[in-house]
């Protein structure tokens, strides 16, 4: 990381303390928003955010990689995550599966080489009469088929 | 993506019957806190998340406490597979959610109200903070509600961040507070140290979304539908092999069979009630009635057709409990894991009957040991499938996928 960058992170991170507060209840908030905008919490984010709000970073950490949501490393620019929950897979979880991966050339958990999305599996999205269904960021796309799965990856930037 | 509230249609007796934004609120507030509290220990309404704690004790003991702050929480971390009732109520009917939270705030003394909204359904976020903005334009929330000085109280909405187990009432306080979303020790119970210490009552969203009605219809008429231990209606989550999936309100009492007819479910093998943590249910069994006496559930019904592989299903349970297991504890952590060993070695035909019967037993000890509902209960489907398909996974032909597919 640059120093310019490092130092836009740390003052981003003053203004949503400013905005959430510096209480420890604040922290979910405060991490949802850095994930958000730069895709991952790096290590010296989570210092930042200890040093910033007084708590321990080994705290920040266990947090982090605690939430199924919160990532450590860098993700691409779009998440998509396909629902694995019994009734997404009966209703043709597996062929949107296949045609995913063999679009973006990579499997469930990794990124694409250009960095534009990050494949993952979730559980239960809660469209369980309408699936199988995925979340594209924080969309919610249903009724997928292998077709209709490529072209809502095909529309991402 | 936009969400609007569209006309209603959706027909049911109790929660999906007509109501105006905001004629709980003021009904409630002509009335005492101790006149709301007896129609709601008449109507017998219990926790609609599953646990069927009574509404009314809850409240009471909340109300009760003292403190000089108290927080009133809705539950709406739906993870459990197979479940999207909270989904229907809070784009379709936030009215009746939020006013709920508002008597809540009455009746337990609690000015602050939080959301606690699953990471998953972020895409409502807009649309509902628009709605509590409306509300407190409306003078619905905010300071001296409705006129009634000294009643003040308003909502925030709070994500999560992708985590099933933060759905218990404790695991969900400690995410609230920053924390990793683990359960706590039980007592002391949220009601008298809950959020940053403060006594919190914490609600499913269904449960509130009741309250408005009986409100303004009374106890009595609640307690008329369902059965004598399981009072009032519930939202049925119906998903898998069935024409016509989706939400049902329907009383407590149905039977499974006439509810595998209202959703039009052909060939049925088995029905998964209370989702992944749930029992499922064999053909034998249909005549089984949904109610907290019998088939209990959260509201997930999840229906299986013949072609379905039982130990496939049983399969992506497990998995998604190993998953899941927030780590804290060791029956539910390890537990899990052998289970779902268990499941892999039965898919690969190594196994022996003594090693599932030990299996068997690990999942009793998970029941009894685990500190809260997860791994308390994530054993149940693995018992309960083994033992009603073994003619099908241990003995006839093994073939089929969960998605009707070699």
């Amino acid at each position: 990381m640059l120093v310019l960058e490092k130092n836009q992170l740390s003052e981003d991170i003053e203004e949503l303390i400013e905005k959430f507060g510096a209480d420890r209840s604040a922290l979910l908030p405060i991490l949802q928003t850095v994930q958000t905008k730069y895709k991952c919490i790096s290590g010296f984010a989570q210092q930042e955010i200890a040093r910033l709000m007084n708590i321990h970073p080994v705290e920040v950490h266990s947090v982090v990689t605690f939430y199924s949501f919160l990532h450590e490393k860098p993700q691409g620019r779009n998440i998509v995550r396909l629902c694995r929950t019994i009734s997404c897979d009966m209703a043709g979880k597996t062929d949107v599966e296949s045609s995913l991966k063999r679009e973006l050339g990579i499997n469930f958990g990794e990124t694409t080489p250009d960095n534009r999305v990050t494949l993952e599996r979730t559980n239960c999205l809660g469209m369980c009469d309408q699936g199988p269904a995925m979340l594209v960021n924080e969309k919610v796309f249903t009724h997928l088929t292998p077709e209709s799965a490529v072209k809502i990856l095909s529309e991402l930037k | 993506m936009k969400i609007t509230q569209s006309a209603k249609k959706r027909p049911g007796p109790v929660l999906f019957s007509e109501y105006t934004r905001g004629e709980g609120i003021k009904q409630a507030l002509n009335k005492s806190r101790e006149d709301i509290l007896f129609d709601l220990r008449t109507s017998g309404l219990k926790g609609r998340g599953g646990a069927g704690f009574p509404l009314a004790t809850k409240w009471m003991i909340t109300a009760a406490a003292v403190a000089d702050k108290k927080y009133l929480v809705c539950n709406a971390d739906e993870g459990e597979p197979g479940t999207f009732k909270d989904r229907v109520l809070l784009t379709e009917y936030p009215e009746l959610v939020f006013d709920g939270m508002v008597i809540g705030g009455y009746i337990t003394g609690a000015q602050t109200g939080i959301v606690y909204l699953r990471g998953e359904y972020e895409y409502m976020l807009e649309f509902l903070e628009d709605y509590l903005m409306k509300m407190r334009e409306d003078n619905l929330l905010g300071k001296n509600i409705t006129g009634k000085k000294g009643f003040n109280f308003d909502i925030s909405i709070r994500l999560g961040s992708g985590a099933y187990v933060c759905g218990e009432e404790t695991a969900l306080i400690e995410s609230l507070e920053g924390h990793r979303g683990e359960p706590r020790n039980r007592p002391p119970y949220p009601v008298n140290t809950g959020y940053m210490g403060y006594p919190t009552s914490v609600n499913n969203v269904e449960t509130l979304s009741a309250v408005p009605h009986i409100v303004l219809k009374g106890g009595n008429w609640f307690k008329h539908f369902g059965t004598d231990k399981s009072t009032g209606s519930k939202l049925f989550s119906v998903s898998g092999d069935c024409d016509r999936p989706g939400v049902y309100e329907l009383p407590w009492g149905t039977s499974i069979r006439q509810l595998l007819k209202i959703v039009d479910a052909k060939n049925t093998k088995a029905v998964q009630v209370g989702g992944a943590s749930g029992v499922c249910i064999p053909k034998s069994q249909f005549d089984r009635i949904l109610a907290y006496e019998d088939a209990a559930t959260g509201g997930s019904v999840i229906v299986f057709n013949e072609s379905r592989n039982m130990l496939k299903v049983l399969k992506n349970f497990m998995e998604f409990f190993v998953e899941e297991s927030c780590g804290q504890c060791t029956p539910c952590r390890i537990g899990n894991t052998k289970l779902l060993e268990g499941v892999e070695k039965i898919e690969k035909n190594e196994f022996t009957f003594a090693y599932l019967n030990t299996l068997k037993e690990l999942g009793r000890t998970m029941q009894l040991a685990s500190k809260c509902g997860l791994g308390q209960s994530s054993p149940n489907s693995f018992i309960s499938i083994l033992e009603s398909f073994k003619d099908e996974i241990f003995f006839a032909g093994r073939k089929g996928g969960s998605d009707g597919k070699a």
